[in-house]
């Protein structure tokens, strides 16, 4: 039960902005949950290295040596970039799975996000004091998702935060409520899905990670969705180079979208669009129930990748 | 039955036994359903056993307390329900409300009378699913109006006369599920109210139409306070199911007060598989909606109704001693104005029942005259007479809800608290977190390994 | 013409203008700048006055609507004068899903397309939509006109009652107890009088009819789904 935005630049002019601009549209929907709030954004990609956006409770004990004892670890040159109880872990993308493993295993911090671009930021609070904690509006970007969160029935915790990592570079936010997560949470982790939440939507997000490292692509893994996850939803997902959105068939969660040749924002009110360049003249619609839509980076000009 | 285990001339043989699994009963409805094709649609609420406030029992003062001197020494009962946001709360004399039953499923000589009863004792009244009457309103001192998802005879009007406002999102007897009013009692004027046509089933949807869930649910309250002006009091009804979550939502969404139905509360009609499988009884419900008002710092600002299955002035007292800060009544309202009364046996012998068990008010036949729009039976009823019967049993209740309060040395019955009561069964000691009478334990007590 | 900034006026203060006005008053026209999605805009208005709102809103305008006019220049959030009891409103742009909602009287116009579920439970309201609706529209509706210039959505009319129907373009399923009618000269009369009111020029000629086939209101075994 939540507020979603999400925005996604054709123009790369508008990309120094992405972070404010999605800030202030998540601010806009703070009424629709007052629990947590988290960003996910797409930014720099230097073309050699992975990015481990990594959270502590305890950060400067946490990330003090972090990149220096991981560093010895891994045999490798690694470097921290620190935000408030995040940080930015850079390192060579060989070793992506070795940093994990050896993160995991030490449990000091817990893994936000994974990818060469995607950057997760996400904590308890309302969506203008995390944002400034994390400085959101001065990052750069191509897109980028946004959630502000009203728990209904698991904790109110970091990690019950969205936007949800679903694989390198991908990410999930949610609003609705799953009805069969609990039966869908044991056969995943039985086939070794790691789940570390009573959260519905991390379900979600494992469910489509478990279907694309089974080989589907992210459009088949939402269609997928629409028959294996019951209940309400309307999902936002972020890949490196896309967009997608989607609706359960029953679809009585809002959302409404916006595209223009500068961009194609989401929003689950119409409230979060109205401050973005030229929304008068955008055109604005709502999705249809059980349809996938997608947009990416390296064809923007055919927006509505239709399907279900 | 009486069988001999031999016969005059063989061996001893074994006697009948009927199966504790396929019960006479049991069978009767899988023949029932076999002739018919429907299900069995009923009114009222959970028949079957479950946990209840009769295993819970208080602990009187003697030396370690002080007890208080009834009739002389004060024990309050008065309660404000809405201080949260509202301009206008409610202030009751009694901690006992009416709750919410259609025009539609009762006459409107019997609303008029839980109007006059309610009006007497100092407590308020709810509308149901069908609108407001002219009846109700008139009679009502203090009413409250519930907007339900079908939103029949739902009007501006109407909802700017209402003390409060009950966003009804479930119900104790059906939680998930919606209305049915089977077309014998959808009367010309009830389908007026209704703008449905004259006779056939009115179903209710199990959703409201223009929202869903509680982020939606904020702005539908939004819009209900903007159009009465912030001045009465926003309630959100729930069914006892997940008494936790759906409390901490609706405070969430805005509420002024919850009201929280247990699955022996009842309802005009559904299926009987709903009302006896789905939800849980009060009994477990109270405590868990409590600790959500807790951890929101909200207990007592954000005000508890609790029903389902109340009927006496002990019930009354130990849903306040476990935290609630007033009930509703409903089937034990019925009752006192005069359903299932024995000097109608006669009556409902021939209906295929006995006092006591009718429950098909969805047919509008009610010998008492109080679930029914046939004119004949409805004539039966006396408003002026059932509200003095009301009237009269909620004062009773108020007593002796007083009286077990003065036992444990109360001032007011929002003074009661979990430690003045303990349970009789393990069930109770479970689901009211007090302990097991004789132990300072509970299963379930933190701490405590169980 | 009293204009209202809700850039700068709390919606209280919004709501609480426009309720002050009683059926004789002189200030019958009033401007809502700035709207900026905002919920709840101009709800239970009751005298007859007009309301233009200068861009879209958010959840409920003109909810509850009775006498006023209240005319969106832009779109309207879900629940669009959910529960109208008699007045007029028009939304420019598109409408989010609930347009209409349990509507007991009065005309609602949409020029744009309306979402999902529109006309819901509607209970005497006519609707007038000059582009297309989603899916679900007409469910349970109760009495009153839906008029689509458009296209319908999936399950259009599912569980009706006594409502009527008119769409103009095609109709991507029916609901439940949902079925084509015969159109027959009154209700083409009723048609025109409609798309007069809603500023439509089609022609009457152009619609086909839904209704309810009545097969649900009496419990059957058979309709069990």
């Amino acid at each position: 039960m939540c507020g979603i935005v999400g925005l996604f630049l054709k123009d790369s002019a508008l990309e120094p902005q992405l972070g404010a601009m999605l800030t202030d549209m998540l601010v806009t929907m703070t009424d629709r949950g007052p629990d947590s709030a988290g960003i996910a954004i797409y930014g720099d990609d230097d073309g050699a290295n992975t990015k481990l956006t990594v959270q502590s409770d305890q950060p400067d004990a946490a990330f003090a040596d972090l990149d220096k004892t991981l560093s010895q670890a891994l045999g490798a040159p690694v470097t921290l970039e620190r935000r408030d109880t995040h940080a930015v872990l850079r390192l060579p993308r060989d070793k992506e799975m070795d940093a994990v493993r050896i993160l995991r295993d030490a449990g000091e911090v817990r893994l936000m996000s994974a990818g060469s671009t995607l950057e997760i930021y996400k904590e308890v609070g309302l969506p203008k004091d995390v944002a400034a904690r994390f400085d959101i509006a001065s990052m750069a970007g191509t897109h980028g998702i946004g959630h502000t969160r009203m728990a209904t029935e698991s904790a109110v915790t970091t990690l019950g935060a969205h936007p949800f990592n679903t694989g390198a570079d991908q990410c999930l936010v949610h609003n609705g409520s799953l009805s069969n997560h609990n039966s869908l949470r044991r056969k995943l982790q039985r086939m070794g899905v790691h789940i570390e939440t009573q959260n519905d939507t991390e379900v979600g997000a494992a469910y489509l990670t478990w279907r694309m490292q089974n080989g589907a692509s992210l459009g088949e893994a939402l269609e997928s969705a629409l028959d294996d996850l019951d209940g309400f939803f309307t999902f936002v997902v972020g890949t490196k180079d896309g967009f997608g959105v989607v609706r359960d068939p029953i679809a009585c969660k809002p959302a409404v979208m916006a595209e223009t040749d500068q961009y194609v924002a989401f929003g689950s009110e119409y409230r979060a669009l109205v401050n973005l360049p030229g929304i008068d003249e955008a055109r604005v619609w709502e999705p249809e129930p059980a349809t996938v839509y997608f947009w990416k980076h390296s064809d923007p000009q055919v927006p509505t990748g239709k399907a279900a | 039955m009486t069988m001999k285990d031999t016969k005059h001339d063989g061996p001893p043989r074994t006697p009948p036994r009927q199966s504790a699994t396929f019960t006479q009963d049991v069978n009767a409805e899988i023949r029932r359903a076999a002739a018919t094709g429907i299900y069995d649609i009923r009114g009222g609420g959970a028949k079957r056993k479950v946990p209840h406030f009769d295993d819970l029992l208080f602990l009187g003062a003697s030396i370690s307390r002080y007890p208080l001197e009834g009739y002389r020494e004060r024990c309050g009962t008065d309660v404000t329900l809405g201080t949260r946001h509202a301009k206008n709360p409610i202030k009751l004399d009694i901690p006992v409300t009416i709750a919410g039953m259609s025009f539609g499923a009762l006459s409107g000589a019997a609303k008029e009378a839980l109007g006059r009863g309610a009006s007497a004792a100092g407590t308020s009244t709810t509308t149901g699913d069908g609108g407001m009457t002219q009846e109700e309103r008139g009679h009502s001192s203090k009413l409250v109006y519930q907007y339900l998802p079908s939103r029949y005879g739902m009007n501006p009007d109407d909802l700017r006369k209402a003390d409060a406002i009950e966003v009804v999102v479930g119900q104790g007897a059906k939680p998930g599920g919606g209305g049915m009013l089977l077309g014998q009692k959808i009367s010309d004027r009830v389908a007026q109210m209704r703008n449905l046509p004259q006779g056939i089933d009115q179903r209710s949807a199990c959703r409201h139409p223009d929202w869903t869930g509680p982020d939606d649910l904020e702005i539908k309250i939004l819009e209900l306070r903007e159009i009465t002006g912030w001045k009465v009091p926003i309630y959100i009804k729930v069914g006892g199911a997940r008494p936790y979550f759906d409390t901490t939502l609706a405070i969430k969404a805005g509420a002024d007060v919850v009201v929280l139905d247990g699955m022996q509360g009842g309802t005009a009609a559904t299926q009987d598989v709903f009302i006896e499988h789905v939800g849980q009884p009060i009994l477990a419900c109270i405590r868990e909606s409590v600790r959500a008002l807790q951890d929101m710092n909200m207990h007592r600002e954000v005000q508890l109704i609790v029903s389902g299955g109340i009927r006496s002035g002990a019930d009354v007292a130990k849903c306040m001693a476990l935290g609630a800060d007033a009930v509703a009544i409903g089937t034990a309202a019925l009752i006192a104005l005069g359903d299932n009364d024995p000097r109608w046996e006669e009556e409902y012998q021939k209906l295929g029942t006995t006092a006591g068990a009718y429950d098909d008010w969805h047919e509008g036949r009610d010998p008492a005259g109080i679930t029914t729009q046939d004119p004949e039976l409805a004539a039966r009823f006396d408003p002026i007479e059932g509200g003095r019967r009301l009237n009269n049993f909620l004062k009773v209740m108020t007593l002796e809800a007083q009286t077990i309060a003065r036992a444990c040395g109360k001032n007011h019955l929002h003074n009661l608290e979990p430690e003045d009561l303990c349970a009789i069964t393990m069930e109770a000691a479970a689901m009211a977190k007090v302990p097991l009478a004789g132990t300072d334990w509970w299963p379930g007590k933190p701490g405590t390994g169980f | 013409m009293q204009t209202i900034d809700l850039g700068t006026t709390a919606l209280r203060e919004l709501n609480a203008s426009l309720h002050a006005q009683a059926a004789d008053t002189n200030q019958t026209a009033w401007e809502i700048v700035n709207p900026r999605g905002s919920h709840a805009v101009a709800v239970g208005l009751d005298a007859p006055i007009e309301v233009y709102v200068k861009g879209s809103t958010g959840y409920y305008t003109a909810g509850m609507n009775k006498q006023a006019t209240v005319h969106v220049h832009g779109s309207a959030g879900p629940g669009v004068a959910e529960n109208m009891i008699s007045g007029t409103v028009i939304v420019d742009g598109d409408a989010s899903q609930y347009a209409g909602a349990t509507g007991h009287g009065g005309t609602l116009v949409i020029k744009g397309n309306a979402s999902s579920r529109c006309g819901i439970s509607m209970k005497g309201i006519d609707i007038v939509v000059h582009g297309n609706v989603g899916h679900m529209s007409a469910f349970m509706a109760q009495s009153g006109n839906l008029v689509v210039c458009g296209d319908a959505g999936e399950a259009l009319g599912d569980s009706i009652y006594e409502a009527r129907l008119f769409v103009r373009g095609s109709v991507k399923s029916l609901g439940a107890d949902c079925i084509e009618k015969e159109m027959r000269p009154e209700h083409l009369e009723i048609l025109r009088d409609l798309l007069e009111r809603g500023g439509c020029d089609a022609r009457p000629e152009e619609f086909r009819r839904y209704g309810s086939a009545r097969q649900l209101y009496n419990f059957n075994i058979d309709n069990a789904y």
